[in-house]
């Protein structure tokens, strides 16, 4: 258990030396909080209470999408590129002789480095956001508390994704694809572009079931306070449920593949 | 006299033979690129296609808002898709020549821009051309069938002039996009990892101008107008051909102006250039 917290503090920590680019980074998410904002004043100029949001609930949903857009990977960005070089050159071979479970180390890897974009680069523009526009901020610390932990879980549905992503380097060799493909679903899944519930349809009910809404439907809507009490408990079992399945498939991906590196010689 | 004259067209011949010879790199550093793409064919279409629907997921996102409204900002869904085509096209193809000048930041950093230094070709046509990305054409496919798209369904009363415009508009916004990529590399020689306020400006910009001025606040209009003039890449060529008014009240002529605005810009971004490369200095790793 040590052992990861340093390795979560470890992720942590890398990512604090890149502060040119964290600023960067903090002045992009703000500039298309301010485009995405004003689109969505147009649209809910035309239809108030659109999707059951109200005029600030909707810009505040856009201010936390460029909030967790790095820390819920939304666009990927995390260890998954790394992961894959290793298993591309080989080097995954070591780090499975490592007294460590691969999984778990990657995974406390990344939820350091979601700890630091979450304070890094979600902070600033949501201060921003808040300052320019009329956002629904909760009063209660304990929906604050609430939407916490519905963070850290879309951070492991999302650490799941993408290690299963990163496994099929083993048989893919080139990622490269794979990749882009979870990105994209994550974009347009998470409700990043466009809240979830605004999806027509089948579309709709499909995107909110999928793993992607964990990302930032599911903790937006907590933040809003969407969901109280048994409600909230549903929405954390969802997040959770999708973690454990995810983590599960990542296992089992995991030791086939491993086989596949004995077989190879490393 | 004669001797001026001789001197000033020897600088001037000097001058055209480099951009001959920029031209001429980027197209040898282009084609190797290319052939390294093909090598691995199953590859180049995945991610082509990958391309393709990432950008178009931009304009998903447009026709499901317009699944709840009949307009945006006073504007309909295939007046939407005007402004989106020629935003998106015009910035597909200043990301397919140039879209690699984001990776300028990481040479600086770990010192592989001195190689670059020490070739007999222009370093911007290097650095343009390193990594030449094919699929992108993904992007422009795009926005040009989302500009096909607008352009059956609108009901435009045409003329020479607005015909005229269409191309125009195209090539002169893809011209000041690719301003805005050089301007925003040369920034990287001061600020080596901050690639990222270049993707405020270049993909911040052309998501801006997918939809119409009228949703903006007025003084982020006059910042896409005056201080970043991106306002020529679509909008106001577009809103000349659909007839609408200007935002900021500009007389009617502006339309015609981006030819002028993208040499401008092109003027900045070869001053911002050259005093970045003049300002670099190696990490001497």
């Amino acid at each position: 258990m040590r052992l990861y917290a340093v390795v979560a503090a470890g992720g942590f920590r890398r990512y604090t030396t890149y502060r040119v680019a964290t600023l960067a980074g903090v002045f992009t998410n703000t500039v298309f909080g301010f485009i995405m904002a004003y689109t969505y004043i147009a649209l809910w100029d035309e239809r108030p209470h659109l999707g059951g949001y109200d005029m600030s609930q909707a810009l505040t949903y856009v201010w936390l999408g460029q909030a967790l857009l790095m820390t819920c990977a939304m666009m990927g960005g995390g260890f998954e590129d790394e992961l894959m070089e290793r298993i591309r050159t080989g080097d995954i071979a070591v780090d499975l002789y490592r007294p460590a479970d691969l999984q778990l180390w990657w995974m406390a890897g990344d939820l350091g480095r979601a700890a630091f974009h979450l304070l890094g680069r979600g902070i600033v523009p949501m201060v921003l956001g808040a300052l320019a526009f009329d956002l629904a901020l909760p009063g209660s610390p304990w929906t604050w508390l609430a939407f916490l932990v519905s963070v850290v879980l879309g951070v492991v549905v999302s650490f799941a994704v993408r290690f299963l992503v990163a496994l099929s380097a083993f048989w893919l060799m080139d990622g490269a694809g794979a990749m882009q493909i979870a990105w994209l679903a994550g974009l347009f899944f998470s409700g990043m572009l466009l809240p979830l519930n605004l999806f027509p349809g089948a579309l709709g009910e499909v995107a909110r079931a999928l793993p992607w809404s964990s990302l930032l439907q599911v903790p937006a809507d907590v933040f809003l306070g969407t969901y109280a009490g048994w409600d909230l408990a549903g929405a954390y079992a969802f997040q959770a449920g999708w973690a454990v399945v995810l983590l599960l498939a990542g296992r089992l991906l995991q030791s086939v593949a491993t086989r596949r590196v004995v077989v190879q010689g490393g | 006299m004669e001797g001026v004259v001789a001197a000033e067209q020897g600088i001037v011949s000097a001058e055209r033979s480099r951009l001959v010879e920029g031209v001429r790199g980027y197209g040898l550093i282009v084609g190797m690129w290319l052939r390294s793409t093909m090598a691995y064919r199953a590859s180049f279409v995945m991610t082509a296609v990958g391309n393709f629907v990432a950008t178009g997921f931009d304009f998903v996102t447009i026709m499901l808002m317009f699944t709840h409204v009949d307009v945006l900002g006073g504007f309909t869904l295939p007046e939407v898709a005007l402004l989106y085509g020629a935003s998106a096209t015009a910035f597909g193809l200043a990301d397919l020549v140039l879209g690699s000048m984001d990776r300028l930041g990481r040479r600086v950093r770990d010192g592989t821009l001195d190689t670059l230094l020490v070739r007999p070709v222009p370093v911007l046509a290097q650095v343009a051309a390193d990594r030449f990305a094919l699929r992108r054409l993904g992007r422009i496919t795009q926005g040009l069938l989302v500009l096909g798209y607008a352009l059956l369904v609108l009901d435009i009363e045409w003329t020479p002039l607005k015909v005229a415009m269409l191309p125009m508009m195209v090539l002169s916004g893809a011209a000041v996009f690719g301003a805005v990529f050089v301007v925003g590399a040369a920034f990287q020689f001061f600020a080596q990892d901050a690639s990222e306020v270049q993707n405020a400006f270049t993909y911040g910009g052309t998501t801006l101008l997918q939809y119409p001025p009228s949703v903006f606040a007025k003084d982020l209009v006059r910042g896409v107008t005056f201080v970043v003039p991106l306002a020529f890449v679509s909008w106001l060529p577009a809103l000349y051909v659909l007839g609408r008014d200007y935002p900021l009240d500009l007389p009617r002529w502006v339309a015609f102006l981006p030819p002028v605005v993208a040499v401008g810009c092109w003027v900045i971004a070869g001053l911002a250039w050259r005093v970045g490369l003049r300002a670099y200095r190696s990490t001497g790793s």
